[in-house]
């Protein structure tokens, strides 16, 4: 018999009951909650007489709605206020494990803070009602997004009802090149796949060049394994997990701690188990990204031109580029490098943990803006994230350098509160989608890695970092 | 939930691949604590020429005119033909609302994005995989055919064309139960109390920081 997957063996592991027809009952370990996709679960709980199961599982925190700046005046917008103030009185009804009220210490993007907590760990099943929950599979978790429905489902019985998923290996081996980050890996891979080249799929992600990213850089792959399609992007734990767990306020201590290891050890794709799908792609080969178009898809490295439909065969494909030039304002041909932007966005649970703001604050240092940039903004994942940087001095950088520097949140990555794009205006992105409207109607997203953004900051357009 | 059983209905053309939930649900509507009213703003972007808030009276919007959805042939539709990958990107449920809210109870694609699959059924809607031929041949039928209707019976797993032609669609046998009986899944699994319970005592041993 073929040995099993690290998919397997986290799916296996949580099986609670299995139907004839391969529909299983699967047991969850950590649930995250935020403001957006959990007042109608809550309230379903309600209306049928429910508690939750194991209020200990949850971790919660609002951050889709909150302001980035201007805190003391409080969430001004009275909708986005009430939401906030829902999740408030929710979790004091039921309890969590871990809740961070709007402007907390330790507030941020749930997916940033449910690691710098230890409340991610190796083996877990970690759902939230937030499609990027897939970051949390960088720590060898199963973890995915699930819709409101699920997230009332999880919460009243502590198990989600699921069919397992195929299995696909991408391989990324070799070295990056300098210059070259996690975020290109991700897009890189996109570029290859395709949006839904991931349907279906759980993927695993291994290979020398991912063994050898950091922590945050395997967050930032993860993240973007549902850009792919795929709902869970996993890798295997190792010492660097361990290494980054250790001490953490919720992580395993004293004889727990190394019983854990030892069992997190064992997480790792068996040598003879079989992928129902394997990719491979080069460390060497991938440029910085840059995406032109309306899906993270339409992405080309930056020494690349856009694309001309009229040398696209495929009818379909052809429409979705004319559509994307159109609503981006591009013409086909153009160079990459020509293309200029409005304004500058660093954050996102993509792209706003330390080591992307000082990745980020490398290419700033010394540096100013272009005056032809209307606003260049740096979000930090979370309060902790904020304070280490600002004890790193990072903060002075960015703001000598032209850069707002604000306080944590999701921000422009989805634009529900105030941060958001004008029709038209252009932004140099590290978030993780340049759909249509997404970081405000009319917006063009470009997606790129948080030091590619700066030196199109500094450029006033985008440019190799490489050469910088 | 709904139940699902059988429906005659109009069928609407969204002839666009790869449409993510940003573009069925903006992210403003997602302010609401409800489940209920997003209709009206189903892909506000594209079917108004404004800019869409929460609460505003969509009756006196100006209306994008080239916007299928608003074309006179396609008012009542109930089914939504659509491209590959419908529904790409957010988990959003809202979109699975909104499009519900509207009045769509079957949606007939190449494929979908897997939450979003998953959430239409949790909704009453039936998410129908049809291949790319048969997708292709209901587009042309359904924009040549003014007043271009449907019958899908989900116990017979089948779809019947005007013409009289029928295509069969898979449905996972758990799904179509729970779709045709509008069950609630929670109750269902709650019959599962006691597995769950063991489960977590072995679990709890195994793993007992999980338990702090």
């Amino acid at each position: 018999m073929a040995g099993k997957t690290l998919y397997d063996k986290l799916w296996d592991s949580h099986v609670v009951h299995e139907d004839a027809d391969g529909t299983c009952l699967i047991y969850i370990d950590r649930h995250l909650v935020h403001e957006v996709t959990s007042p109608q679960a809550f309230e379903g709980l309600r209306l049928a007489g429910r508690k939750p199961w194991r209020p200990d599982t949850l971790v919660a925190n609002p951050d889709h709605n909150t302001p980035t700046k201007n805190w003391e005046k409080g969430i001004e917008d009275p909708i986005s206020r009430l939401q906030v103030e829902t999740l408030d009185s929710n979790i004091k009804e039921t309890g969590a494990l871990v809740y961070f009220p709007f402007k907390h210490a330790n507030q941020g993007i749930i997916h940033v803070i449910g690691p710098e907590n230890g409340t991610t760990l190796p083996g877990m099943t970690v759902v939230c009602g937030d499609s990027h929950t897939s970051t949390h599979g960088a720590f060898g978790a199963l973890a995915h997004g699930i819709g409101t429905s699920e997230v009332e489902h999880v919460m009243a019985t502590q198990t989600l009802i699921a069919k397992k998923s195929k299995r696909l290996l991408v391989l990324v081996n070799g070295q990056l090149g300098v210059g070259v980050t996690a975020k290109d890996v991700a897009l890189a891979v996109i570029g290859k796949i395709g949006t839904a080249g991931g349907n279906g799929f759980a993927i695993e992600f291994a290979g020398e060049v991912i063994s050898a990213l950091s922590m945050e850089g395997r967050m930032t792959i993860c993240n973007m394994a549902i850009e792919a399609g795929a709902r869970a992007g996993i890798i295997a734990p190792d010492e660097k997990t361990a290494a980054y767990l250790k001490g953490r306020q919720y992580a395993p201590k004293a004889a727990d701690w190394d019983k854990a290891v030892a069992y997190w050890n064992t997480l790792v794709t068996d040598a003879d188990a079989v992928f129902d799908s394997i990719v491979e792609l080069k460390g060497a080969e991938i440029a910085p990204q840059v995406t032109w178009g309306t899906s993270p898809e339409q992405v080309l490295p930056i020494n690349g031109r856009v694309p001309d439909p009229a040398q696209e065969h495929d009818a379909t494909k052809r429409t979705s580029i004319e559509n994307a030039l159109k609503y981006m304002g591009l013409t086909a041909n153009t160079p990459i490098e020509d293309i200029k932007l409005d304004k500058i966005f660093i954050g996102s649970c993509t792209n706003s943990r330390i080591e992307d703001l000082r990745a980020a604050a490398v290419v700033a240092k010394g540096k100013k803006v272009a005056s032809s940039i209307q606003l260049a903004m740096v979000v930090p994942g979370s309060g902790q994230v904020k304070r280490m940087a600002e004890a790193e001095g990072l903060d002075k950088i960015f703001i000598e350098a032209g850069f707002e520097w604000r306080e944590p949140g999701c921000s422009m990555c989805l634009a529900m509160n105030a941060d958001r794009l004008s029709p038209g205006e252009r932004c140099a992105s590290t978030s993780n989608r340049n759909f249509e409207g997404r970081q405000g109607q009319g917006g063009r997203t470009h997606l790129v890695s948080p030091a590619m953004a700066v030196a199109a900051a500094i450029a006033g357009h985008f440019v190799d970092v490489r050469s910088v | 939930m709904k139940a699902f059983t059988q429906l005659n209905g109009l069928a609407c053309p969204i002839d666009r691949a790869n449409i993510d939930t940003d573009a069925i649900i903006p992210k403003q509507f997602l302010k609401s604590i409800k489940r209920s009213g997003f209709g009206p703003y189903l892909f506000d972007e594209w079917r108004y020429q404004d800019h869409g808030e929460p609460g505003m009276d969509c009756t006196h919007r100006p209306l994008n005119a080239d916007f299928v959805l608003n074309q006179p042939r396609y008012q009542g539709a109930q089914i939504m033909l659509a491209r590959e990958n419908f529904g790409c990107g957010s988990s959003r449920e809202h979109a699975p609302w909104a499009i519900e809210d509207y009045g769509f109870r079957v949606i007939i694609a190449p494929s979908y994005a897997d939450i979003f699959f998953n959430n239409c059924y949790k909704n009453g809607m039936l998410p129908i995989v049809a291949s790319h031929e048969v997708v292709d041949k209901l587009f042309k039928a359904c924009l040549a055919t003014e007043g271009y209707r449907l019958n899908v019976d989900l116990p017979s797993q089948t779809v019947t064309l005007p013409c009289g032609e029928t295509f069969t669609f898979d449905i996972h046998p758990t799904s179509k139960h729970n779709l045709l009986n509008g069950l609630d899944e929670i109750g269902l699994t709650l019959l599962h109390a006691d597995k769950i319970k063991a489960f977590e005592a072995k679990h709890k041993v195994a793993q007992p920081w999980l338990f702090a």
